[in-house]
């Protein structure tokens, strides 16, 4: 359908629209125009992604002179797929002589279609296998001698043969270009897709990648450097863009770490004694060049670039790298002396805390290593690989972390703090020291974004409180909004369980969790639910190491074998290749009608992205509140650093860390306003006031006063008469109350004074 | 080819003492040699010659059994023999022969018995076999002779049609219990524990394991007899059990054997990457994996308590149960593919061995990707926003339905019954006088409007409503409240399953009945006739019935038999009437009408 949102044209992919959808779209609309960055909180199962993919590339069509280019960052590539395949479904709906193009990058590891580099295991093998064959120095040798004597990439070989005739020999004709069908293209072509997708995201008019591409400065630094100011950024599924943005700008180093670079030290350095005798005048050069500063970097060969320097502020750059270091052996003498430093600071007893600048200057006094040549360390060690033309980087993994730690501790001084730990707080007799730089402040990460692109829009089903994000993100939208949800029927149902078919509370607080009374009273819920209930259940449990254990208990007690009898069971494990087949297998047995459980972790992979709409999701049982591991040193250092800095308290942020996981997880089971699902929080704790209000306003407009503190048997009851109602024919548009379902007549026919009711 | 030897005397007739000998009984002939070599007395004589037997009673003075060759005529072959055991062996030997070449001698008689294939009949015990309810009927009429075997099919057409023959057969899967996952039995006194493997679980332990299924391949029985091979594994799996990782990898270094059980599984893994690339790209989490430049060795937060760490993997790195329920659900999912019976575990494991061959043939990887991409955008859409889609549909098939929906109905109740409270209350929560509030604006409504399309006569419908009530209140004073339960439940179990019987039996001979008529030849009449005499027999066993039910029940029954006796009657007087109008028109008979 076609309609107007005041001066744009907004191109829909459906005969039909949500009036929800309608909203979200003006409101995204008056974010562009403002220019500025928003914050939209929308529930789950109203079509956000198309709303979001239909307003803005109808925006850019509305405005030729100035297009506007999608950023569109996802948190995993599965989701990446399935945004695609909305924007496909939009195509056939734009003027048909649009010109869109849109394609999903990853990296190597899934683009590459060398099968010599491919068979490596990992990411980082992957990229070096990659480089073995592409890097310039080995590029230029294979020239120098006869054909097969160096072996070089043949699909990159095509592609920079093709790309050297200019951008547009190696153009692809519009349209939507998911991962899989760059591979296709690539094996068709004999081009490499990797670098395809390189070339091709500066012309594309929607890219979408991983949330890395723009907030891991070591990432983004290569992918992202090149994109303009005209670019809307959305965060889709963002709940937990904080917790990305610290994880990004966190390193921790290892006795295994600290050995490896060692090791790495030892080799570079007889690189370097080999270049001295054979090629002296390359480390003369580089030494050369460096004086001029690190500007001259910025021109390599698209194959030699790699991670790039983290966060590091545009300045920076064009300053020269300081005297002491230019010179390889001054290099690697100072990488030594940090090495042996952090050695010596891993050999202690107890935990100790410090802040960065107190770190610094001890790194200063000990090592005689200033903050200025710690941060210029991982450039200098970039720089030295480069010419002592190192390919198998995937090797040199321990030093880079060292150097990236250096860097990241030399430029920031606040919103980090250094950790050591002699051990596990779990484990406390195995001795396992480790060195964290954990970063508190999310804002660091992603200032540079909010920077440099006109409009970032934040979205996700759970951003409540919704006043917490600019805090925890320190920006200024210029809206920030919650929608709700218009139903047609009360298509979910939340309930509170809080106790057991025996009447006793269940809970998952540390003193009740292993009561075999409460495991046996959740193990009696999930039975009487499967019998109940038809195609698929997911569970999702606060730990893997609490699943592991309730289900080896319910194992034993028998109970796991009743509900075998019932549905089959999938279980999460820490291995994704094994999930994801179990995941596969869990929707046949829902395709098939035999119905299956799914057993997974909040805060786990499967919570974060899969989706489990329609009848792979009847019932989602929530068991237990998924705090975080309160006594984690790192955890308790963050909440200091909250409570000072944005006045934010510890119980808060933990209650409200703990509900966006939890209605996460619960908000999977609904897709569209034709979907139902119910959602079941099993623990006392739930029924708390102050615990409760924490959940988005979609959801706790939906429990019932009367659900909020069931046993086993009447939440039974309650599913089976939510069963046979929601098994009612019913209107879908509505019927004559407020309308849930517009049509375009109805858009036309409606004025902004009545827009404003829904 | 069957033989049966006895010690007999020949007679020619019934008074005279018979010469001693051996009477030696073949399909096709029997001979009787004496015992005196000198008596030229040796019969030979072909059983087609035969046309019937005749024996004396068990307990007589006599042993006999007579072969006549002519009924009219009398005299024949007469054997006295030792025993009454004797005698009836051989009778009842005479007698299979005899019916087999009568049967086979038989002329293609009526038009009705039509010539059946072999392929025709199998289908049509088979049919019988799935069908136990079908069974039964079928013994009751057609083994009774009311019913000829044509007749009886060829109501049933659509069960025979090939188009249902065609359509894949329900095949048993899997079942949802994991077998594999052999308990071990401890008998409490000795540190002895049990392992008990059935077909079904070793059939399971092989589709599971394919690592043991290829051992047993290999090693049963070349290297190692089969109940040391599961000794083997009982073995390992008790020591995975433990969870004694230490005494584990001992044993498995003495024991190479022993040690397979105990290592990963490479065919599996394998397996599970093969898989993984035609996973669905929505749910391909080891992609997440390759782009993720967060989780780096050393990168991101280490210790936050959300990541565990993960147990050193070494060669006897424990499977756990996540992963064993993983397996089996998988396997259950693809599905049993195997036709053999469970039995033999050589076979099993052969016939597994060649449908895994077969698998590994798949379609292109073209055709997958397509495939994937078609199913990404079909599960993108929203669904309520568009026009629905039309899929094609799967018919449901039940194998037993009177099985299967009795098992839910009392599946049900017991739910029901578990947890106390029920359904029931909400049911009658609507106060009399609210009902009666209700009732009246309806018939208000009806009043002022009328029926627009009256389905029923409204005489005939106050008669069923009438007949309803009544039958609802007496129920209702009988049972209380409970309705949910039927008031057939409540009845002797003997009662119930007659009734139900009776009740198919009627309902089969009725088809039959009214299907008859008009009657236009004499097989028809002929049929009226046996039919109507099963009814007749059918009402006064329904009569018995209704007088053995003792007090409370007596009326229930009563009432359930009514509609039946109802029914019955019904058909009696059409065909009483029927025939006085035959008798009256006498001898003047429209064409093809016969008596």
């Amino acid at each position: 359908m076609k309609f107007q949102i005041e001066d744009v044209t907004v191109y829909f992919p459906y005969d039909h629209i949500y009036p929800e959808q309608y909203q979200y779209m003006l409101e995204l609309k008056r974010a562009l125009d403002a220019r500025g960055h928003c914050l939209l909180e929308m529930p789950t199962g109203t079509g956000k992604t198309a709303a979001l993919l239909s307003l803005i590339t109808s925006y850019s069509l509305a405005h030729p002179s100035n297009p506007l280019k999608l950023l569109y960052c996802t948190r995993t590539v599965h989701e990446m797929e399935k945004t695609l395949a909305e924007l496909r479904r939009l195509l056939p709906y734009l003027p048909p002589q649009t010109r869109l193009l849109a394609l999903g990058l990853s990296s190597r590891k899934n683009l590459c279609v060398n099968p010599a580099a491919l068979s490596s295991p990992s990411r980082d093998s992957v990229d070096s296998a990659c480089r073995r064959l592409t890097a310039s120095w080995v590029r230029s040798l294979a020239a120098e001698r006869p054909p097969g004597a160096i072996e070089t990439c043949s699909f990159f070989e095509a592609f920079d043969q093709a790309a050297s005739g200019g951008p547009d020999a190696v153009m692809l004709p519009p349209g939507v270009y998911t991962l899989q069908d760059l591979r296709a293209i690539g094996r068709e072509k004999g081009w490499c897709p990797y670098f395809l997708a390189r070339q091709l995201i500066r012309y594309a008019n929607v890219v979408v990648y991983s949330y890395q591409y723009l907030l891991d400065p070591k990432v983004a630094g290569v992918i992202s450097r090149e994109m303009q100011r005209e670019c809307v950024v959305v965060f889709d599924e963002a709940h937990n863009i904080d917790n990305v943005c610290i994880e990004a700008l966190s390193v921790s180093v290892r006795k295994q770490t600290l050995d490896g670079a060692t090791r790495n030290l030892n080799r570079i350095s007889q690189e370097i004694d080999r270049f001295k005798a054979t090629d002296a005048g390359k480390l003369r050069a580089e030494y050369n060049r460096l004086v001029e500063g690190l500007a001259q970097r910025g021109n390599l060969p698209m194959t030699d670039s790699w991670l790039a320097n983290p966060a590091l502020p545009d300045d920076i750059l064009k300053e020269a790298v300081p005297g002491n270091i230019r010179k390889a052996e001054h290099f690697l003498s100072v990488l030594r002396r940090l090495v042996q430093y952090l050695k010596g600071r891993l050999q202690t007893e107890h935990v100790e805390t410090e802040v960065p600048v107190a770190f610094v200057s001890s790194v200063n006094s000990h090592a005689g290593i200033d903050q200025k040549m710690l941060k210029f360390c991982y450039d200098r060690l970039h720089s030295l690989m480069l010419t002592l033309e190192i390919t198998d980087t995937d090797d040199f993994l321990h030093i880079q972390t060292i150097c990236d730690f250096a860097t990241l501790v030399g430029t920031y001084t606040r919103g980090f703090s250094i950790i050591i730990e002699p051990y596990d707080e779990r484990m406390p007799h195995i001795p396992d020291p480790v060195l964290q730089l954990s970063c508190h402040d999310a804002s660091l990460a992603i200032k540079p974004v909010f920077d440099r692109f006109q409009s970032v829009v934040i979205t996700s089903g759970t951003l409540s409180p919704i006043d917490l994000y600019p805090r925890l993100l320190n920006f200024n939208p210029v809206i920030s909004r919650s929608f709700t949800m218009s139903l047609t029927r009360d298509c979910i149902c939340p309930m509170v369980l809080t106790r057991g078919s025996d009447q006793l509370p269940v809970s998952t607080k540390f003193d009740m969790r292993s009561d075999p009374g409460v495991v046996r009273n959740y193990g009696r819920l999930l039975l009487e639910m499967v019998a109940a209930i038809p195609d698929g259940i997911v569970c999702f449990f606060v730990s893997y190491s609490y699943m592991d254990g309730i289900v080896n208990s319910w194992n034993e007690m028998g109970i796991l074998q009743d509900v075998m009898q019932h549905k089959l069971v999938f279980i999460e494990t820490q291995d994704v290749v094994e999930t994801t087949l179990a995941l596969d297998n869990y929707r046949k047995a829902c395709d098939c009608g035999r119905g299956a459980v799914f057993f997974s972790v909040a805060r786990g992979k499967v919570a974060e992205g899969i989706d489990f709409d329609r009848h792979y999701g009847r019932l989602v049982i929530m068991f237990g509140v998924p705090f975080q591991y309160t006594l984690s040193r790192i955890l308790l250092a963050r909440l200091e650093y909250l409570r000072d800095t944005f006045q934010i308290k510890e119980g808060d942020f933990l209650t409200f860390d703990a509900l966006r996981q939890a209605a996460q997880c619960v908000g999977r089971v609904i897709r569209s306003k034709a979907d139902y699902g119910m959602m079941i929080f099993a623990d006392k704790r739930y029924s708390r006031h102050d615990k409760r209000s924490k959940l988005p306003g979609w959801i706790l407009s939906h429990l019932r006063d009367a659900h909020l503190n069931l046993s086993t048997d009447m939440a039974l009851h309650i599913a089976r008469e939510f069963l046979r109602r929601m098994a009612q024919p019913y209107d879908k548009t509505g019927g004559t109350g407020k309308k849930t379902l517009l049509s375009q007549e109805d858009l036309e026919n409606m004025t902004d004074a009545t827009l404003e009711m829904f | 080819m069957e033989m049966i030897t006895m010690v007999a005397k020949y007679k020619t007739s019934v008074k005279e003492p018979g010469i001693p000998g051996v009477l030696k009984m073949m399909e096709d002939r029997f001979v009787f040699a004496p015992n005196d070599p000198r008596l030229s007395m040796k019969l030979n004589v072909d059983f087609r010659q035969i046309k019937g037997h005749k024996f004396s009673k068990d307990g007589s003075k006599q042993a006999l059994l007579n072969l006549t060759q002519d009924p009219e005529k009398g005299g024949g072959y007469i054997f006295e023999f030792n025993n009454f055991p004797d005698r009836n062996a051989c009778r009842d030997f005479v007698g299979k022969v005899l019916g087999r070449f009568q049967t086979a001698e038989k002329p293609p008689a009526s038009q009705q018995s039509e010539q059946l294939s072999t392929k025709e009949l199998e289908r049509r015990m088979k049919l019988l076999t799935e069908d136990s309810e079908l069974q039964n009927l079928h013994k009751q009429l057609v083994a009774s002779g009311i019913l000829m075997d044509s007749e009886f099919w060829a109501a049933r057409k659509s069960l025979l049609d090939n188009d249902n023959y065609g359509a894949p057969k329900q095949r048993a899967g899997f079942k949802s219990a994991m077998l594999a996952d052999v308990k071990p039995l401890a008998d409490g006194r000795t540190n002895k524990v049990t392992f008990s493997l059935t077909a079904e679980t070793i059939h399971q332990i092989f589709a599971e394991k394919p690592a043991v299924h290829r051992a047993f391949l290999t090693y049963v029985p070349t290297k190692m007899s089969e109940k040391d091979f599961w000794t083997k594994y009982c073995r390992a799996e008790y020591l995975h059990k433990t969870k004694n990782s230490v005494a584990a990898a001992a044993e498995a270094a003495e024991d190479e054997e022993l040690a397979i059980f105990l290592k990963h599984d490479d065919i599996l893994a394998d397996e599970i990457r093969r898989k993984i690339q035609r996973v669905d790209p929505t749910l391909d989490m080891e992609a997440d994996l390759g782009d993720d430049y967060m989780h780096r060795p050393d990168h991101g937060i280490l210790r936050d308590g959300s990541k565990e760490t993960v147990e050193g993997d070494n060669e006897f790195s424990r499977r756990t149960l996540s992963q064993d329920l993983n397996r089996h659900g998988s396997v259950v999912l693809e599905g049993r593919t195997l036709d053999v019976e469970l039995g033999d575990t050589r076979t099993v494991a052969e016939a597994l061995a060649r449908s895994k061959q077969g698998l590994s043939t798949e379609n292109s990887d073209e055709n997958v990707h397509m495939e994937k991409s078609e199913r990404v955008c079909r599960m993108t859409e929203i669904e309520d926003l568009q026009a629905p889609r039309s899929f094609p549909v799967a018919p449901l098939c039940i194998k037993d339905p009177r099985e299967y929906f009795d098992s839910q109905q009392a599946n049900a109740l017991k739910t029901l019954g578990d947890n106390g409270t029920g359904m029931k209350p909400m049911d009658c929560n609507l106060s009399a006088e609210e009902a009666w509030i209700y009732l009246i604006g309806q018939i208000s409504q009806v009043k002022v409007r009328g029926f627009n399309h009256p389905v029923v006569q409204s005489e005939a419908a106050l008669k069923v409503l009438n007949g309803l009530n009544q039958n609802l209140s007496s129920t209702k004073y009988q049972f209380g409240k409970n309705s949910q339960e039927s008031v057939l439940d409540r009845l002797p179990r003997k009662i119930k399953d007659d009734l139900l019987n009776h009740w198919s039996t009627i309902q089969e001979l009725l088809r039959h009945f009214w299907s008859s008529y008009p009657i236009t030849t004499e097989h028809l009449s002929k049929k009226v006739g046996r039919l109507k005499d099963a009814m007749t027999e059918i009402y006064v066993k329904l009569q018995e019935i209704k007088e053995s039910v003792q007090g409370d029940f007596r009326h229930q029954v009563s009432l359930l038999v009514q509609p039946m006796v109802q029914a019955l009657d019904a058909a009696f007087a059409y065909h009483d009437n029927e025939q006085q109008k035959r008798v009256s028109k006498g001898g003047v008979k429209p064409n093809g009408f016969v008596l």
